[in-house]
């Protein structure tokens, strides 16, 4: 079954790509549609009938070159199996839409076909997306970690005649370079440490590694903290985190179900996925999980602050979706990986929907994203708006304060924030802090954005408001759906993700052990490692270990999807947070509502004071933080210079220099020189001979080894 | 007696063939006899061939060890039998055409390959000598079978006098070897030559003779003779003089300095070596001034011997079957490339000049791309069958620490790479000229086409001939 | 110093003095003739060697024949030696350089000439004692060397039939005598009576 859900976007992929010129491009859409929805119903099954246990099954032989030997294989656990069903999901439901929102785009000639091409990048994206989540050895999984750039890559520039959409591909996937070096980097280090890229081996290893010096440009460092963290940099990279952050906002230059699919439910988790599947080894790298919070909370702030002041509609979702992945990071970089994966699940549903709604409005006003020239369109596009509201609703977090009842958003966000309070720790208060203020904003610029959409008076263009007109059903469809797991997402498994720990651990199938094992930190961990390498396989191993002594279960990364260090109490500490933490970003919630009903219902003239009076602050918002003008100052600029030299001086003038004066120098002198000796003459022929063998003669006596 | 007479079986079978065949022509109708008698010898050659390669089983010396029957042997005779049956096939229309096809030339041939496969199964210096002037003497004289063509002629004669200068530099080698040894069995020689203890007049002999095998296998500086005959002989036979005789030569090299100087590997090896860089440098450089296909062909061939020597200079097994696998790899891909270059004619009349190729992909299109596969693999490009060749002896070269000789390969092959590539730049991008003739006998398009495939398909596991090379280097290096 | 040693050493030095003008003199009748001395020479040396076949085989075959051939060959063909020599001059000086060379290290190599250690055990076909050295030849040719002497053989066949193709022509625009047909001609086919009477034509 799982190969199943794994090859059939691919095959939709293919025949939709290079099929359609003969099935026709209607039936090659829906073909590949078709296909994706199989994979999704197959996936919910696997989901609701997965008991916890990791399984591996073998698709073939992957690798296989001096000490590195691997399979590629599905690794079948909890996370994978959320992950299937968030990837597929929301893929299924973007073909569905991308019928109604691709059928006529003006940025296309009449007559040229471009959705089959369109479905086919979209199945391709999942196969790789699927390939990333299912895969069990790093290599495997950077394989699916750039099949996904390159379909980003691909759908980015989709408009191929915007100049805009074609530089903001190239940077998504330049700047996602920069981390795939990280990532690539990390692997490296791993294979390097643990002679293998096997997820089971280097699980095992990481308590060893955690006792491993490692020099890395000119230092030593801790190689556990090491090699997290240079995985983090390729998470980073792909899950658009401060510094690397800048490609999410530009990639909206692609078609909306897109942005809807790859840059707000599925790829940008990517980096999530990765820290939280690494648990194992980010469990014994202090360092790195620290780097992870910092970064994590202040990518949930400045995102947050940015979004403040966009009017583009879809930068605002996109920044939203940038502060978003910061809380997650936050979860996990504090050890909760259950609730970073619980804010993935739902924020993947209300996120989509936003974006799939938000396209829905663009499509309404024929492509005008600019939410000054929108207003009052509730009355237009009912259904439209009723889902973005409770897209909203979810994102802000409503709910009811102190119990488990609240839309999906409400549930998750305040698991991650009573997290960090829990982690008790210096960057757990800053992240703390920094997640309420941003919880503020995101409740202020999310109502912004449905006040200024839906409600007041139409603005701009009065043509575009006339026609403007509900989207067809296959658009709506979708949103309907997500607006289901929007609501009730997060009520349905708040326990499972974030109940008590037997609970988790059971739907994670993490060996019961913990609490009573605290004091039990004793045996050496290389031992056990070395333990385990005797035997050569990591998993059986471990599972031998988990029962027979149940008491060193606990410490032995790998037996589930997740694992949490002994001494790691955050989920109980957040459990038992007091009210006032608990009651936090619901207050946070209020009050970015309360801002945001004064400034865009009440008082729409105060905005536009304020940033008149505070200047230098909203220059500041409005142009990101000035990043890309920083960015384009430290790197851009001296690159372009460093390669334009080196262009001009090295290939021109040396290189190619070099080669030509070779080339058409000195070998045609050669030529011309054989070509003379060549006579024709029969003593010139015998004379060369006996010139050989005098060279000959002479070399021998010389240098023979004779007596 | 009779099992020595059992493992020269297949040489006696080709010797009495060729002198009943001869009889017979001379007695019935004399050249009307000659297709028949082309055809008939090339049947005998591949019969030879199966028999031999798939009969043959471990080491048979004969007559007290001149005469040796291994792997490495059964490999040699094999692949010279095959192409020398499929030259002669391919041939037969053409040299038809020209009236040449007189009935003597099927017999010579037969006995030049007779010449070879004594060679290569030598096991002494005498027998050694005596095939190699059986095959030459043939070859003299088919080098100047178009007896009215100045050209043909003055190769005959100039291939036949360097040819004795160089018998007088292998005998030479041979006497001084003997003078030394004081034996002219290879089993005695390898006794008297060792690496602690090898006199320098034995030294000497072994330059003398690999100088004269030099001249054999044209590499250079003893190559000069190549383009020339090359280029006057007429067009089959420069087929045959760039395919089988090469490897029998090839083959002779090997068994010489591994059977008769195997303990002084580290000696050869800096000799082979020398004419191995010579011969590819040479081979690219000289071969870009080239405008007739024949003679660029002959370069080429000097620049592939010198590949081929590579693989021998590095002085293993490995070496040895490098060497093997790039001759067969060689010897095929000219075959094809003959049979293509025997096709070319306009107007009836025989066309050498490159430049008659321009824009030969618009009219004969799938002609053009087997000659462009054939071209690439020449040159060695990726994933063809050509560039495991050289793969394979570069790999020689490093793992016998001779990473200077594999590097200067690489140059070699890029500087020669550019006459390859200039000819499939003619056929695909030149100006128009006039066209050559499409017509293009059946055997011919069979070879170019087969061959092309080979090069192609081949890369999945080169048609299994690593397996007998490997045999047969065991054999041969132990 | 013996007989013996003063007959080689005559013939010896012969050898090499006959060689050395074959190769300078001017006139190449000469030159053959020295050649001739130098195989008759070489003849005595096989002769004191105890090898009389070979030396009778020498003077038969190599003066009967080979000699008398080329002289016929230098007399027939009208090579002016004495341009080629001014060519060749051009390079005398590279040539005695590389001579030089040459001669030195052959030099060295024969300067320290020594039998291997196993070169008296390796001979090959040691002549027998009590047995005459032209049948111990004939033994050892038809028996261990059958195969050198039968690919001796075929190597002149080859030379053989070399020569026939490169040289026979069959003319077909000359008119050959044809015996055959001489004899069976037939005068009552070949012409024809004809009664022709006075005043009148055919």
């Amino acid at each position: 079954m799982e190969p199943i859900i794994l090859f059939a976007p691919l095959i939709g992929a293919i025949l939709c790509g290079f099929g359609w010129r003969l099935i026709g491009e209607f039936a090659a859409q829906w073909v590949a549609t078709f296909l994706l929805f199989l994979s999704c119903v197959l996936s919910w099954i696997v989901f609701f009938g997965f008991d916890g246990e990791t399984q591996q099954i073998q698709i073939l032989r992957f690798i296989e070159s001096g000490s590195l030997s691997t399979d590629w294989s599905i690794r079948l656990d909890r996370l994978t199996a959320i992950m299937l069903v968030v990837v597929t999901t929301v893929s299924a439901l973007v073909h569905l839409y991308s019928f109604g929102y691709m059928d006529h785009d003006e940025n296309f000639r009449e007559g040229e076909s471009y959705k089959p091409r369109f479905f086919a990048y979209l199945s391709f994206f999942t196969f790789a997306m699927l390939m990333l989540v299912t895969s069990d050895n790093l290599v495997q999984m950077f394989f699916g970690w750039e099949g996904v750039g390159v379909a980003s890559y691909l759908l980015i520039g989709f408009y191929f005649r915007k100049p805009s959409a074609n530089v903001a591909a190239i940077k998504a996937f330049i700047v996602n370079r920069v981390g795939d070096f990280g990532f690539a980097l990390g692997i490296f280090a791993l294979f390097f440490l643990t002679d293998s890229i096997d997820l089971d081996i280097i699980f095992q290893a990481a308590p060893e590694l955690a006792q491993t010096q490692i020099t890395f440009l000119w230092t030593d460092w801790n190689a556990a903290n090491l090699a997290a963290f240079l995985l983090f940099i390729g998470a980073m990279g792909k899950s658009a985190q401060l510094f690397l952050h800048t490609w999410l906002p530009d990639a909206m230059e692609g078609p909306t179900p897109v942005s809807a699919l790859i840059h707000a439910a599925t790829m940008v988790t990517a980096g999530v996925f990765l820290v939280c599947r690494m648990s194992p080894l980010m469990e014994f790298a202090p360092g790195a999980q620290t780097a992870v919070v910092v970064i994590g909370a202040t990518t949930a702030f400045f995102a947050a602050t940015v979004g403040l002041v966009q009017n583009d509609i879809k930068r605002v979702i996109a920044y939203s979706t940038c502060s978003q992945l910061g809380y997650m990071f936050v979860a996990a970089g504090v050890g909760v990986y259950s609730a970073a994966m619980f804010h993935l699940f739902t924020h993947a549903f209300f996120k989509a929907m936003l974006f799939l709604g938000a396209g829905s409005v663009i499509h309404a006003m024929h492509h005008e994203q600019d939410m000054r020239n929108y207003g009052g369109l509730r009355h237009k596009i009912p259904r439209t708006f009723w889902a973005m509201m409770i897209g909203t609703l979810a994102i802000t977090g409503v709910g009811i304060p102190l119990t488990h009842i609240g839309f999906a958003g409400f549930l998750s966000k305040d698991a991650i924030v009573e997290s960090a309070w829990g982690a008790m720790s210096g960057p757990g208060t800053y992240a703390f802090w920094l997640l309420v203020i941003a919880a503020v904003f995101t409740s202020f610029y999310s109502w912004r954005l449905i006040f200024l959409t839906f409600y007041g008076e139409p603005r701009g263009d009065r043509h575009a408001h006339e026609h403007a007109h509900e989207s067809p059903m296959t658009m709506l469809v979708p949103l309907g759906v997500l607006a289901l797991g929007s609501v009730f997402a997060g009520m349905i498994w708040f326990n499972q993700f974030f109940g008590d720990h037997d609970t988790v651990n059971k739907f994670y199938g993490v060996p019961s052990h913990h609490a009573e094992e605290t004091h039990a930190q004793r045996a050496l961990p290389g031992a056990a490692f070395a333990a385990n390498e005797d035997d050569g396989h990591g998993e059986a191993k471990a599972d031998d270990h988990g029962e027979g002594h149940a008491a060193e279960a606990g410490w032995t990364p790998g037996g589930g999807a997740v694992y949490t260090h002994p001494d790691n109490h955050v989920m109980d500490e957040a459990h038992h947070a007091p009210k006032w933490v608990k009651v936090a970003p619901f207050i946070a919630m209020l009050i970015g509502f309360g801002v945001a009903y004064l400034f865009y219902i009440r008082r729409p003239d105060l905005p536009g004071k304020l940033a008149e009076n505070q200047r230098p602050l909203y220059l500041f918002l409005l142009n990101k933080w000035y990043f890309d003008e920083i960015f384009d100052a430290a790197f851009v600029r001296p690159a372009k210079w460093l390669g334009g030299a080196l262009w001009r001086r090295g290939d021109l003038g040396t290189i190619d220099g070099g080669i030509n004066g070779l080339a058409m120098g000195i070998v045609p002198f050669f030529t011309r020189l054989a070509g003379r000796a060549q006579s024709g003459y029969i003593f010139t022929y015998a004379f060369a001979m006996v010139i050989g063998i005098v060279i000959l003669v002479t070399w021998m006596t010389l240098s023979g080894g004779a007596e | 007696m009779s099992a020595d007479l059992t493992i020269l079986l297949p040489e006696i079978v080709l010797a009495v063939y060729a002198m009943a065949a001869l009889l017979f022509g001379v007695y019935t109708t004399k050249d009307k006899t000659a297709p028949m008698l082309t055809w008939g010898t090339a049947g005998i050659f591949a019969v030879l061939a199966f028999w031999i390669g798939f009969n043959g089983e471990g080491t048979n010396a004969a007559l007290g060890g001149m005469f040796v029957d291994d792997g490495f042997s059964r490999f040699a005779k094999v692949v010279i039998l095959i192409s020398a049956a499929a030259v002669l096939v391919m041939s037969e229309s053409y040299m038809a055409k020209r009236n040449l096809l007189r009935f003597e030339y099927p017999l010579l041939i037969a006995l030049a390959a007779t010449g070879m496969m004594v060679m290569v199964s030598a096991g002494d210096l005498i027998v050694l000598y005596m095939g190699l002037e059986l095959q030459s003497l043939s070859l003299y004289v088919v080098a100047s079978l178009r007896r009215d063509s100045v050209k043909s002629t003055e190769a005959g004669l100039k291939y036949f006098v360097l040819g004795a200068l160089s018998s007088g530099l292998l005998l030479y080698g041979c006497s001084l070897t003997y003078g030394y040894a004081g034996t002219t069995m290879f089993e005695g020689v390898i006794a008297a030559a060792n690496a602690e203890h090898i006199s320098l007049g034995l030294l000497f002999g072994l330059v003398f003779i690999v100088a004269g095998l030099a001249f054999k296998v044209s590499a250079a500086p003893f190559h000069m003779w190549t383009p020339d005959v090359y280029e006057g002989s007429p067009t089959p036979v420069t087929a045959f003089f760039a395919t089988a005789p090469k490897m029998a030569a090839m083959g002779l090299f090997a068994r010489v300095v591994h059977d008769a100087f195997g303990n002084v590997t580290a000696d050869w090896g800096q000799i082979v070596a020398f004419l191995s860089v010579a011969s590819m440098f040479l081979g690219a450089v000289a071969a870009i001034g080239q405008r007739d296909i024949k003679r660029l062909m002959a370069y080429s061939s000097i620049a592939h011997m010198g590949f081929a020597l590579m693989g021998l200079a590095s002085g293993t097994a490995f070496g040895v079957q490098a060497m093997l696998v790039y001759m067969a790899i060689y010897v095929t891909m000219n075959v094809g490339t003959f049979a293509f270059i025997l096709s070319m004619e306009r107007d009836g009349q025989v066309v050498t000049d490159i430049g008659a190729l321009n824009l030969y992909s618009k009219h004969e299109p799938l002609k053009a791309l087997a000659v462009l596969i054939l071209m690439f693999s020449l040159a060695g490009v990726p994933p063809l069958v050509g560039f495991f060749g050289k793969f394979y002896v570069l790999q020689a070269a490093v793992q016998a620490d001779m990473a200077w000789l594999a590097v200067a390969g690489v140059i070699a092959s890029v500087i020669g790479a550019f006459y390859y590539l200039r000819i499939v730049y003619y056929m695909y991008f030149g100006e128009e000229t006039e066209a050559l003739d499409p017509a293009m006998a059946p055997a011919q398009w069979v070879f170019l086409m087969a061959s092309a495939a080979i090069m192609v398909f081949g890369v999945i596991n080169l048609f299994g001939i690593e397996g007998p090379a490997v045999a047969a280097a065991a054999a041969l290096v132990n | 110093m013996t007989i013996a040693d003063f007959t080689f050493y005559v013939f010896a030095i012969v050898v090499v003095a006959a060689g050395l003008f074959t190769v300078i003199s001017r006139n190449p009748v000469h030159s053959v003739l020295w050649l001739i001395l130098a195989f008759l020479s070489s003849a005595g040396l096989f002769v004191l060697l105890g090898a009389e076949f070979v030396a009778m085989l020498l003077i038969i075959v190599y003066v009967g024949a080979v000699a008398v051939l080329f002289l016929f060959v230098v007399m027939m063909l009208d090579v002016d030696f004495a341009e080629l020599k001014a060519e060749m001059a051009k390079y005398v000086p590279l040539a005695i350089l590389i001579g030089i060379v040459l001669l030195m290290q052959l030099g060295l190599v024969f300067g320290t000439w020594a039998f291997s250690d196993q070169a008296e055990g390796l001979r090959a076909a040691v002549p027998p004692e009590d047995t005459h050295n032209t049948a111990a030849l004939g033994r050892l040719l038809y028996d261990d060397y059958i195969l050198l002497f039968q690919l001796a053989g075929l190597i002149l066949l080859v030379a053989m039939i070399g020569a026939i193709v490169l040289t026979l022509r069959h003319r077909t625009d000359i008119k050959r005598q044809d015996i055959l047909a001489q004899i069976y001609r037939d005068p009552a086919k070949a012409m024809e009576v004809k009664d022709i009477k006075p005043g009148q034509g055919l």
